[in-house]
């Protein structure tokens, strides 16, 4: 077998052994089901009448697209308290030790997060339509924003692995991954309107990249005016990706010695 | 040198200000166990995880299986199998389905991994257990798994970090027999362990490592004669007797016998006399005991020998630096 043909193979063994421990960790369901739609209903009955979003009849319909978004950046918290926890077991070192490609682990892993993605994204979507939000655009356009959810949510599962590879434990890790997110999906487009913060948080919501992914999930999922968000977005994902595969293998490989 | 299973030269491995490895040289012909004993801290596991590829080293040269661990490091790892410390098994996944895994990523192939598991499940006693998740599994069946998982690929060349601590006697015995049979069928192991007796009883020679240092080296028996030979020890029934008894025995020994709290110790000169002699003349001298032995060294007395501490003060002293 040549290399790439190992790689291929080593990459779908580690997804095949993460998605068989999904259903047997129940616990962990709770991040990427229950804790997002509280997040919607908080902001849907909390904080929706207090925030206006000009352009749009209802709240729900400017807010799913943020919260999903966020919701994703979320998922990377599965791949880091599951690298976390290999790492702290043992499991990691007994990878290394084996002849399999250097990247398999790590793509097998966050390839594996895509899958409770897709679960969070389904639960979102069904609660968002349980809470009033409509989608106004075309079936075409919807199904290419949830790709597009889900390429910036496997990006995320990249970040979040090369902060659980540099972490020393997995609460290191998530305490490390809410500096991240907090932050960045707050001060964006998702929740509000970037015109209503004050200057300097205003500037940094709009160059800030997660503003450009939820303007394209809005562009896509309920046909508000996109400008050039959706490639640009899509260019954010890849050059994610990108950067932090790199790192994260080359992180890897260098002994992730305790 | 060169037809050793593991051939390692002037290892060195630094940690910050700790010189965890300061140039070991070890060596094991293949078929052989070799213990690295040492307490906690010592640099064992340092030792291990350069030697399976894990770590990089410092400087100085290690060959495993022929190979360098450094520059052959992707073509000896299908040749090498490690069991951890703490047993790395997935607990969310079968007996079964965690050999398996390990078999595809060793590249066995789809059937011939299956096959294997079944097999190793078999001869570990996992057969009922093979699809119940290993986090049901005790302690003992999940070192079992563990050390099922480091021979799917029947490595020659077999690194087991402490592989019973924290065992219960039982399985600890089940272990050191599936090690031992191992090593019979041609397997080369190299086996850390903070206990004596471990080493004492599995490995063909040793390598006492305290400090990153190898202190001392040879056969568990040419250690132990470094301590001096069989010593009998004697516990009195009555402390009153204590005087009678030391005078009872002191023709058969070369130094006067020692006695403190109702046991008396003293080396026995095999010339003068054994252990048969030594019941007749206190029998003579009507001193009753309640028990007779001949104490060997034990790499215990090795150990405090070598570096004048038990090996638990050395571990409590590593605790506390």
């Amino acid at each position: 077998m040549s290399a790439l043909a190992h790689t291929v193979a080593d990459t779908a063994v580690v997804a095949k052994r993460n998605l068989l421990r999904i259903p047997r960790q129940p616990d962990l369901w709770v991040s990427f089901t229950i804790q997002p739609v509280i997040f919607v209903v908080l902001f849907v009955y909390v904080f929706g009448g207090a925030i206006s979003t000009p352009g749009y009849d209802d709240y729900v319909d400017f807010l799913m697209p943020g919260i999903i978004v966020q919701t994703m950046s979320f998922g990377g918290f599965v791949t880091a308290i599951g690298l976390s926890d290999d790492l702290r077991k043992g499991l990691i070192d007994r990878f290394r030790s084996l002849p399999m490609a250097r990247s398999a682990v790590l793509a097998g892993r966050t390839l594996a997060d895509v899958a409770t993605n897709t679960v969070s994204l389904v639960v979102m979507v069904v609660v968002g339509l349980l809470v009033g939000f409509n989608f106004t655009s075309s079936p075409l356009e919807v199904v290419a924003g949830f790709g597009l959810l889900l390429l910036f949510g496997y990006a995320f599962s990249w970040i979040f692995a090369f902060i659980a590879l540099n972490a020393s434990s997995a609460e290191g890790a998530q305490a490390l991954g809410f500096i991240v997110i907090f932050p960045l999906t707050f001060a964006s487009s998702a929740f509000v309107p970037p015109e209503s913060m004050p200057a300097g948080v205003e500037e940094f919501a709009k160059a800030n990249p997660i503003s450009t992914v939820v303007d394209a999930t809005r562009a896509l999922l309920v046909d508000a005016p996109a400008g050039n968000d959706v490639w640009a977005a899509l260019l954010w994902c890849i050059g994610l990706i990108a950067v932090f595969a790199t790192l994260s293998v080359y992180r890897y490989k260098r002994a992730v010695s305790s | 040198m060169a037809d050793a299973a593991i051939a390692v030269e002037g290892l060195r491995k630094r940690f910050g200000d700790v010189q965890a490895l300061c140039g070991i040289d070890l060596s094991a012909p293949p078929g052989t166990i070799l213990g690295l004993l040492g307490p906690n801290g010592a640099g064992k596991t340092t030792a291990v995880r350069i030697l399976t590829t894990l770590l990089p080293p410092d400087g100085g040269t290690a060959r495993v299986a022929g190979l360098d661990v450094v520059r052959d490091a992707a073509a000896l790892r299908a040749r090498i199998g490690l069991a951890g410390q703490y047993a790395a098994v997935d607990e969310n996944l079968t007996g079964f389905e965690n050999l398996d895994m390990v078999g595809r990523l060793y590249h066995l192939g789809r059937g011939p991994s299956r096959e294997r598991a079944h097999e190793l499940l078999e001869r570990f006693s996992l057969t009922d257990a093979a699809n119940r998740l290993a986090k049901t599994y005790s302690g003992g069946m999940r070192r079992r798994l563990d050390l099922a998982a480091a021979l799917v690929a029947r490595p020659p060349v077999l690194f087991l970090d402490e592989p019973t601590t924290g065992l219960d006697p039982r399985s600890r015995l089940q272990l050191w027999e599936t090690i031992e049979a191992r090593v019979a069928a041609g397997t080369t192991v190299l086996l850390t362990t903070q206990y004596l007796d471990e080493a004492d009883r599995l490995a063909d020679r040793i390598a006492v490592i305290d400090h990153g240092t190898v202190i001392a080296e040879g056969t568990p028996d040419e250690l132990k004669s470094r301590v001096g030979g069989e010593r009998l020890e004697v516990t009195l029934e009555s402390y009153d007797q204590e005087q009678a008894a030391i005078e009872a025995l002191a023709p058969l020994a070369d130094e006067r016998p020692k006695c403190d709290h109702g046991i008396l110790v003293m080396p026995l000169d095999k010339s003068r006399g054994n252990i048969a002699e030594a019941v007749r003349q206190l029998d003579a001298a009507s001193v009753r005991i309640s028990d007779i032995a001949l104490r060997r060294p034990t790499l215990d007395d090795v150990f405090i020998s070598l570096t004048g501490r038990a090996a638990e003060e050395a571990e409590e002293e590593e605790a506390a630096a």
